[in-house]
């Protein structure tokens, strides 16, 4: 038992490196590729919280998890990218060193705000609040960071993998029919966004969100 | 879905036992059928043809199978039926009682003729508009009478904004003219308004004891404070005020109908209009355990100035279906009158009494809906023959459109209230009602109450100005335009709606005793006392008894055609062969022509003398010295201009001021998010 609790917190610990990695991640190409890797950290952290538990509903997840986040969502961005000719994101908003720190600000955030919900949850999840809780806030401030609109996807993306993480590891996975849900609404998402990517650029000949403050009327 | 109709426990309900089948099965079954067949004419728009001579008629029959269920169900107690489809702990409730099952027949009977007109009327429209047309329409008919069949509030919510947006995409089927689209938001966001208060309504009612007290029997088993049911009551007035057109939210009609195809208006105005005067009787007295009198005070003074108001701006309109539009809002104002007649007696435990008005309210309503849907479907035949919906460039066209003219007649002398049509018998009873009424134990009241019936004789009266004003204008006298020589008459299918809504005028103002017998069972239900007819037989009506008053429309025709008889026989015998054809007497002045004749806006003049205070007026006479002279007047309506406007400015700031936030960038956008969530993370 005591060494699934200490996979698992050994994995949390690679969820969160995954992030920063991705924070501080200029190429979009190697973004995605975090992307999946996040993915499929999730899917054995997931796994093994089945194993451990004896809930069979997570083996489901965690197959549902490896088929689309570490497959079909990063095969799609894949193609995007190719097809959209975007490799760079030339410049974030805020340079990297600084989101770097105000992110550790942020991890440090999260793990006060976990303390008294960790005290509450049973053995397996400790101190896994704080680093789900501070994955979905760092990838927030990657969706803000960033100037491209890829990587502000891959940014919700990883704050909705955060989530899932916090579901399994601290209350044991959600009910089967709220994560299909989930897995439908993020494929679905990321369709939209990949047809808003078409039509952006159709519009404004390039993908840098800052020129949609064109759209605003005056 | 048979094998799921339950019965309720306490009521006596009889079944057809050979078919063991219940009404509220057919009625469920008709309503399906008109789904499909609105889907049959999206999927068959290459076949415009089809459309108009198959699938209109057969909605129509759909329609008349409806009423016929309506007048079955109406001897029948409460049929239940809760279907396996809904939210999780709300399964929809449908149920068929004899409140609705009157308003079935209504729904029925009228649509019956629209959508036999309608076969006629969307003959040269192209095949894809028609196609969608097909499906709103057949969309619009069954949301109206799922909301009559709603037994839950959230059935009944889906129901009415599934009939609101319907209506909203008939209204808007000329959606390239940007006033329509104009006169299409505006019913939109009224009806809008409307239905958040119906919900809001709903939510009291239901009283905070979770979503399965969302049924409409919780709500009749709930007993709410005098204070909550004051608040469940006014919230449902205002949100089926809205959709009724009961001042001041009548804005939306006059702009709506006219913009709407005709047979749409027809249904808009015949019947959807009477779906929130369901809607407030449903609430008032079913849903709602125990009426305060001074509901009935606000109901009946609210209708008032709704009826006046209404009739008034009839009277000085120039395009025949804004004045149309404004009759109806009159109407509507009637029947407030009436509904809130039926509250102060209830809650003074006058039930005869009350029974007498809400039998006169029923009875208008659905008379309403006969000589209304006809008059519009009506002016639907000439805007096809002519082209123009102004008064003004019509005339004389009794020679070119007697078919039209003749049936129309028919609706014109109903709305008018003249004896022998059907509007006579219900504002007679209206009328009756007030009459009766001195002996209520508010002096107040009692002194209200004379005041009130004056101002109904007043409205009636100008209701049969206007209709004198309508039908002169556009079908007496000479042609005002060179091109209403060409016009021509109502087609084939068209003729039979008119025919049919004109029929359905006669037969309801001359068989009033059969007619109040059936409605008995929905006062019944709803007051706990029946009209009876006290001892007049099958040929007079007489709601009290016989020393007061009584009423027999068929000796009154007799009457009337024996009084004509003796007179065209009397000219004969005396003036026979004295017969002499010449020209007629041009006063004098041998240069006439058509344009000399009155004009609607001549017509309506001395009511816009009478009234100027009500109307703002804006007048452009020309000078002695123009070449060309020009007259232009325009009546506008006060409260736009001082209640709508003010909430419009009022609506822009505050959005001009959210606007602030707007910068286009997502990333402002983003930590928007972000701060918020640390915020409430951090504090909360």
């Amino acid at each position: 038992m005591s060494y699934t609790i200490q996979f698992i917190n050994l994995l949390a610990a690679i969820l969160l490196l995954i992030v920063f990695a991705m924070l501080s991640q200029r190429r979009i190409l190697s973004l995605i590729n975090l992307f999946a890797w996040q993915g499929l950290v999730l899917t054995v952290s997931t796994f093994v919280v089945a194993y451990s538990t004896g809930q069979h509903h997570l083996y489901y997840s965690a197959a549902l998890t490896l088929l689309l986040k570490v497959l079909v969502l990063p095969w799609l961005l894949h193609r995007l990218i190719r097809k959209l000719n975007v490799r760079w994101d030339v410049e974030t908003l805020i340079n990297i060193p600084t989101t770097m720190l105000v992110g550790i600000a942020l991890v440090i955030f999260a793990f006060n705000l976990a303390a008294p919900i960790s005290q509450l949850a049973e053995g397996i999840t400790r101190g896994l609040i704080g680093i789900a809780l501070a994955s979905v806030l760092l990838s927030l401030l990657m969706m803000l960071t960033r100037r491209k609109a890829i990587s502000q996807v891959v940014g919700f993306l990883a704050m909705e993998n955060g989530l899932f993480f916090a579901a399994t590891s601290a209350t044991h996975g959600m009910p089967l029919v709220v994560e299909l849900g989930i897995a439908l609404d993020v494929l679905v998402a990321t369709f939209i966004f990949g047809i808003f990517f078409f039509q952006i650029r159709e519009t404004f000949d390039s993908l840098d969100i800052t020129h949609m403050e064109k759209l605003k009327d005056d | 879905m048979r094998s799921l109709a339950n019965l309720q426990g306490g009521e006596k309900t009889t079944r057809m036992d050979i078919v063991g089948v219940l009404p509220l099965d057919v009625a469920g079954a008709l309503i399906v059928l008109w789904l499909v067949l609105g889907l049959l004419g999206l999927a068959l728009q290459g076949s415009p043809r089809f459309i108009t001579n198959a699938i209109f008629p057969a909605g129509a029959l759909v329609s008349l199978a409806l009423a016929a269920t309506g007048l079955w169900a109406l001897g029948e107690g409460a049929g239940v039926v809760v279907l396996p489809l809904g939210l999780p702990d709300l399964p929809l409730h449908l149920r068929l009682d004899p409140l609705s099952a009157f308003f079935l027949i209504l729904l029925g009977g009228a649509s019956f003729g629209v959508s036999l007109f309608s076969a006629g009327y969307f003959r040269t429209m192209a095949g894809n508009t028609l196609g969608l047309l097909c499906l709103e329409y057949h969309l619009f008919l069954a949301g109206m009478a799922l909301v009559l069949l709603a037994d839950d509030a959230y059935m009944f919510m889906v129901a009415w904004e599934t009939m609101a947006l319907s209506s909203y995409f008939l209204v808007t089927t000329d959606h390239h003219v940007p006033d329509i689209r104009k006169a299409g938001f505006l019913y939109l966001l009224i009806a809008h308004v409307g239905a958040i208060a119906i919900l809001l309504g709903f939510g009291v009612m239901q009283g905070g004891h979770g979503i399965g007290a969302y049924t409409f029997d919780a709500m009749r088993a709930a007993h709410l404070t005098p204070f909550w049911s004051s608040v469940a009551f006014l919230l449902a007035l205002f949100g089926f005020g809205a959709k009724a057109g009961v001042l001041p939210l009548h804005v939306w009609l006059p702009e709506a109908h006219p913009a709407a195809p005709s047979p749409v208006s027809a249904l808009m105005s015949g019947i959807m209009l009477k779906t929130a005067i369901y809607g407030m009787l449903r609430v008032t007295f079913d849903l709602l355990d125990a009426q305060q009198w001074w509901w009935g005070v606000l109901a009946l003074a609210l209708g008032l100035l709704t009826a006046v108001f209404g009739v008034m701006f009839a009277a000085v309109q120039g395009d025949m279906k804004r004045l149309l539009a404004y009759s109806s809002i009159e109407n509507i104002g009637l029947l407030l009158v009436g509904i809130g007649l039926t509250i102060i007696f209830h809650a003074y435990g006058k039930e005869a009494l009350a029974a007498l008005s809400l039998t006169a309210t029923l009875y208008h309503s659905l008379n309403h809906a006969f000589f209304k849907s006809l008059l519009f479907i009506g002016t639907g035949s000439i805007l096809h023959a002519t082209g123009e919906r102004n008064m003004g460039r019509l005339g004389g066209l009794i020679h070119r459109m007697p078919w039209a003219a003749m049936l129309m007649l028919v609706g014109v002398l109903s709305i008018a209230g003249l004896p022998p049509f059907n509007g006579f018998v219900s504002e007679w009873l209206l009328l009756q009602a007030f009459l009766l009424s001195p002996g209520l134990p508010n002096s107040y009241i009692n002194m209200l109450i004379p005041v009130a019936a004056a101002v109904i004789a007043l409205a009636a009266a100008l209701a049969a100005y206007v209709m004198v004003k309508f039908y002169g204008i556009i079908f007496l006298g000479q042609p005002r335009e060179q091109a209403l020589e060409h016009a021509h008459d109502a087609g084939r299918w068209e003729r039979i709606g008119l025919g049919w809504l004109a029929l359905g005028c006669v037969a309801l103002g001359l068989a009033p005793v059969f007619v109040i017998q059936q409605l008995d069972r929905v006062t019944q239900m709803l007051v706990g006392q029946g009209l009876g007819n006290a001892a007049g037989g099958w040929l007079f009506l007489t709601p009290v008894d016989t020393e007061r008053a009584s009423y027999s429309p068929v000796f009154f025709l007799l009457a009337v055609l024996g009084v004509m008889l003796v007179t065209i026989l009397t000219v004969h015998r005396f003036y026979h062969g004295r017969l002499r054809r010449g020209p007629a007497w041009d006063c004098g002045f041998p240069a006439q022509t058509a344009r000399m004749q009155d004009t609607a806006e001549g017509f309506g003049q001395p009511i816009r003398r009478i009234f100027e205070p009500f109307f703002k007026i804006e007048n452009e006479l020309p000078t002695a010295f123009d070449t060309h002279p020009r007259y232009h007047g325009r009546s506008d309506d006060r409260i736009w201009l001082s209640l709508y406007l003010p909430i419009k400015r009022i609506t822009e700031k505050l959005s001009s001021w959210v606007s602030l936030l707007q910068h286009g960038r997502i990333h402002l956008y983003l930590s928007y998010t972000f701060v918020t969530l640390v915020v409430l993370l951090a504090f909360m």
